[in-house]
Parts: structure tokens; sequence; C-alpha cells
């Protein structure tokens, strides 16, 4: 089986954000960047299907400059076969989903994040569903491969399905689908001379355009109500703050 | 402008979320037509006229009962075309999402979702939309003469504007390969306040020591009306259900109230929750990051204060 893996290069989870130039460009300046959570959970499923069916291959894809081949690396240090990146700016959720549905064509399983954790669109997967004429699935708790057909666990509001659909298919992932991997000494030394293939986007008619960003408006202090004032807080909630 | 708003339904009634939507495309302007996939309840159906629709397509189909994405987003594409609809909008969930982004290709529109607020329209439409999970926001163009909406909790009130609207039953194209998935079976929590769409969301974290314990947070919740939520590890020791845990990894919402009990506010948590009106924290250590985010605070042992809590509360009603 030929496993696609697509991952996103994302600030780490507790960066601070911030815009340069006139709000207009996020700042990268002490960023840590990273494979995004939820793509992660798709590797390591993607890993452990490696381990679990003989003959099976991961590729992972990125749609990104030069500055994300450490994030790909990482991503061959926890068990993928080979890589792509397809060089260029993820603009908008169209260009990245043409620019993998381009790639994905003779893959079996091709599986993504959620969402991205910084534009937090989580539709990458159904449009590339869409483009490929393939069934997509999102958010997949639990995925298991039983000869040609895919048993999944998808999150709905207030519980989960079960669903079932044939390969190919694309699925979104997200925990408890597998544990992270972390790679070890072994992996990392391997991941340096994997194949990682640097290819050209093919051109798509942009739909969107950013125009600025913005940061909420900061929080004022918080008021501090003494434990045995629990009555005040009652009080407070519904003739202050008119939440109750 | 003519806009089509898909209307999502739970045990066939509309969703409050979807309601938002209406009322968010009735203050685009223009003229508002709502769909509604499914069998449904008929007096949730003839409501939506007060919200905002003046037309409403009832597809009620049974084969349309399961939300299967890729049936769902012919269905509406072909709607915009019959509509003549310039603009679709819908809730963001984890069914109207991913169909919004299919109709978006199909019908060759521009796309956004978590939309925040009403489109600045002063030169071109511009929509402003939540990203960083809820650390950020960014303004974005819609280019094309044709536009695809999926707005976030909150984006807009829901308000009656008193309108009146005739149910229109509407024939869906149905073709088979479009069944390209099969729902075998779900898990769904009923008579419980969901937790995307709750006003009050009560939360514990580790703090609660033991799934045992979560009683005096229960009893909260239900005096409040309120959803339950927790932290992830305690999803992840199965204290509580996945489905109820929230931040970054996790459920986002956006209540009017949100109360975390025994939560210690790490950013990844604070991700889910920062698009809340009001956020108040119980936490025995002062020093617990959550207070920086919080709008009141109490720092005290949850087993203490939330009974004490819960009988001010009842007290007041
Ligand atoms: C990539 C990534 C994604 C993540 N995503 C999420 C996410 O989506 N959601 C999430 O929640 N976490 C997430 N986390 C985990 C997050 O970093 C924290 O570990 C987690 O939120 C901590 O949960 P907690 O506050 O319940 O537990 P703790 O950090 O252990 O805090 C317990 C708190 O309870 C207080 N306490 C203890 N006893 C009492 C008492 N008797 N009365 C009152 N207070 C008491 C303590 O003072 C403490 O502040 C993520 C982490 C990573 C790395
Ligand atoms: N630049 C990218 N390169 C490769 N995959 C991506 C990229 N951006 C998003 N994805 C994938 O698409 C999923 C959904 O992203 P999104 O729709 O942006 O929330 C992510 O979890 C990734 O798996």
């Amino acid at each position: 089986m030929k496993i696609l893996v697509c991952i996103s290069h994302v600030p780490d989870t507790t960066s601070k954000i911030n815009f340069i130039d006139n709000n207009t460009k996020f700042d990268t300046a002490g960023v840590q960047f990273i494979i995004g959570p939820y793509d992660d959970y798709a590797l390591a499923r993607a890993i452990e299907l490696k381990e679990a069916i003989a003959g099976t291959t991961v590729t992972v894809l990125n749609v990104g400059t030069a500055e994300t081949e450490p994030t790909i690396r990482k991503a061959l240090a926890i068990g993928a076969d080979d890589a792509v990146r397809v060089n260029a700016e993820p603009a908008d959720s169209l260009f990245v989903a043409s620019q993998i549905a381009e790639h994905a064509k003779g893959y079996d399983l091709i599986l993504m994040g959620r969402e991205s954790i910084d534009y937090n669109s989580g539709v990458v997967h159904a449009m590339v569903g869409d483009l490929l004429g393939l069934p997509s699935v999102s958010p997949v708790m639990k995925l298991e491969i039983d000869g040609t057909k895919v048993k999944m666990t998808r999150e709905i509001e207030g519980g989960k399905e079960q669903v079932e659909a044939n390969l190919p298919l694309v699925a979104g992932c997200q925990e408890p689908i597998a544990e992270w991997k972390i790679p070890n000494m072994r992996g990392i030394m391997s991941a340096k001379t994997k194949p990682l293939k640097v290819v050209e986007p093919i051109s798509v008619n942009s739909t969107v355009t950013v125009t600025k960003f913005e940061l909420p408006t900061p929080k004022g202090a918080v008021k501090m109500i003494a434990a045995d004032a629990v009555a005040d807080l009652v009080t407070k909630l519904k003739n202050e703050a008119k939440v109750l | 402008m003519s806009v089509l708003v898909f209307i999502e339904t739970s045990e066939g009634k509309a969703k409050k979320s979807s309601l938002e939507a209406l009322c968010y495309a009735k203050a685009l302007g223009g003229n508002v037509t709502a769909i509604v996939l499914g069998p449904a309840d008929a007096g949730s159906l003839a409501e939506l006229g007060k919200y905002g629709a003046s037309k409403i397509l009832h597809a009620s189909d049974a084969r349309l009962e399961k939300g299967i994405i890729q049936v769902y987003a012919s269905v509406i594409t072909k709607a915009m075309t019959d509509e003549n609809a310039d603009v679709l909008v819908l809730a963001n969930s984890s069914l109207a999402t991913p169909v919004a982004a299919k109709v978006a290709i199909k019908a060759g529109a521009s796309f956004a979702s978590n939309v925040v607020e009403l489109p600045d329209t002063s030169s071109g439409f511009k929509v402003k939309r939540s990203i960083y999970t809820g650390k950020a926001f960014c303004w974005q163009e819609l280019k094309n003469a044709k536009k695809v909406i999926a707005i976030k909790k909150n984006a807009a009130e829901v308000k009656e504007s008193g309108g009146n609207a005739t149910v229109t039953p509407y024939t869906a194209t149905l073709t088979d390969a479009d069944f390209n998935t099969t729902i075998l079976s779900s898990e769904k929590a009923t008579g419980e306040v969901l937790l995307p769409e709750a006003e009050i969301v009560v939360s514990g974290g580790r703090g609660l020591k033991g799934p045992e314990h979560w009683g005096i947070l229960e009893e909260l919740a239900k005096t409040l009306h309120a959803a339950t939520g927790c932290s992830k590890p305690v999803s992840d020791m199965n204290w509580r259900p996945h489905h109820e845990h929230v931040g970054q990894t996790g459920v986002k919402v956006a209540p009017q109230l949100y109360i975390a009990i025994g939560i210690s506010g790490a950013i990844q948590h604070l991700a889910g929750v920062n698009s809340s009106k009001c956020i108040v924290v119980i936490n025995k250590d002062p020093e617990a990051p959550f207070f920086k985010a919080a709008d009141y605070g109490i720092v005290g042992d949850a087993f203490d204060v939330v009974p004490k809590l819960t009988a001010a509360i009842k007290a007041s009603l």
C-alpha cells in the first residue's frame, strides 16, 4: 500500500503570535516551527500501518518554501520513507489542495491532519477529495484497513460515528488515532539520506488574498474574589458581566 | 444579492449555530433562501422565516437523513445554481465546513471558514477570520463573484426580524457515486447541552484528581444549564469522553461564560477558550497561568468552592 501524509509546517503551540510590516506579515522571530500536531497524528498512524502491512511505503508531502525542510526531515526521522516538497508559499487552501491533488494520484491512502494550526481552515482534505473524486473523511479518531475497505470512527458534535469507505481515500486525522512518535537516533541519522524531492508548483488561480492581520484586544485585569465570597461572584456575573 | 444558507439540523430542529448563519445572511442584505436537508420538524422549518429567510427549501429525502459530506455538497451546489445564489453562508461544524469547501470548488467560489464578523464591503468583499487557533485574526478578500462563507460561533447575533416564509419542497438530484462513504452507526449524547453550542461551559482539569469527583462539576453544570468540558489530560486518561476535550487539539468553544476548575491554563488549553465572553477560574494555586486569561478568579480548593458556588447560584435563581 502507498500512503501519502501531508504535513504543514506551523508555529509551535506555545508560540506568541506577532505581525510585522504594518500587520501584513507573520513575525517568525523566535518562533519554533513544528509538524502540525494533527498532521503528526496522521504520520504516526501511517507509520503504524507501514509496520503492520507488508510492502507499505509512506511518503510525506509539504507545500512550502525551503525553510520547511527541517520539519520534513523530522517526518523522515519519525519513519517516512521519502518526501516531496512543493516549492511554494502555501497561499490559500485551494492552492495547497491543488498541489497535493497533483501529487496524490496513485496513492491508496492520503492522510492529513483535521486542520492546520495556523489557518485552522480544516478543509484541505475535503478539497483534495473533491479534486480527485475520492471520499474524504474528517476528523478521524480511529482508522483500520480491512482489505480495500477502511473502517473509521469520526467525531461529530457531541459524539462519534462509525464510517466505512473504500480505498483510495483521504482522511483528516486527530487523536486518539495513534500516539505521537518521537524520532530515535537511528531515525535521525537515516533521515539525512532519505530522498527529498523538490518540485515546482502547478499554477492555480488565487481566489482569496490576505490583506492584513490583527491581534485580539488584550483582556482587562482579572478580578479576584475571596473563596468564602462566592455569592459575590454570582452577583458580578449577573450584574457586571451580564452572563447569567 | 441572493444568499443561500445551509441549515444544519439536530434531531430534526435547526441548530442554533445555523440560526446565527441565517441572521448573518440576513444582515448581508439581499434575498435569503434557507435550505434544509433530510427529515425535519415542520415547526422548526416554518420558524426560519422569523430569522430572515424569505424562502425555505426542504429536501426531505430520507437518504439525506445522514450527513454524507459529498452528497450534501452536490445538493447544495445544485441549489446554489437553481437559486442563482451569489453567496452561500453556513455555520462551521464537522459536517458543514468540509461541505462548504467542496461546494466552493464545485461552484468556483472564493471560500473562507471561521469568519467572525460581517464582511467589510467598502472596497471589494473582505471577511475577518480567526487564525492561529484564536490567537489572531486576518482579513481576507474573497475575489470571485461567488463566495462561500463558513462562520464561527457568535459571528452574528440570533434575532428575529419578524419575516415570514413558505416552505417549498426541494427535489434533490442524488447521484449514487456521491454516496462514497457509509455511516454505519452513530452515538450521540442526547438531552445534554452540546459543548460547541453551549452558552455556558463548566470545564474540569487534572486538579479534580479523578473521574469519581466530577459530580460537583456536573451539579454546577446542571444548575447553570451548561455543557461540561475538560482539559486534554483528563480525556487522555479517559476520565471524560473525548468529545469534551477543549483546546488547541480539541473543541474550540465560544460561550458567554467559561468556568475552568482545576485547570492550569496551558497555552494549548487557552487556545480553545479565548473566544469566550467571560472566563471564571477556580484554582488552588494563585500562580496558575489561567488567572492571567480570566475575568474573575477564585483561589481555593475546588472541592470546597464548587459546591458553594452551586448553592449560591441556586439561591439566586
Ligand atoms: C501539541 C499540544 C497540544 C495540546 N493540546 C491541548 C488541548 O487542546 N487542550 C488541553 O487542555 N491541553 C492541551 N495540551 C496539554 C497542555 O499543555 C497541558 O498539559 C494541559 O492543558 C494541562 O491540563 P490540566 O490543566 O488539566 O492539568 P495540570 O496542568 O496538571 O493542572 C492542574 C491544575 O489544577 C490545580 N489544582 C489541583 N488541585 C486542585 C484543587 N483541589 N482545587 C483547585 N485546583 C486544583 C493545580 O493548581 C493546577 O493548576 C496540549 C499539549 C501539546 C504539547
Ligand atoms: N502547506 C501544506 N503542505 C502540506 N499539507 C498541508 C499544508 N497545509 C495544510 N496541509 C494539510 O491539510 C490539513 C488541513 O489543513 P487546513 O485545511 O489548512 O486546516 C493539515 O492538517 C495538513 O495535513
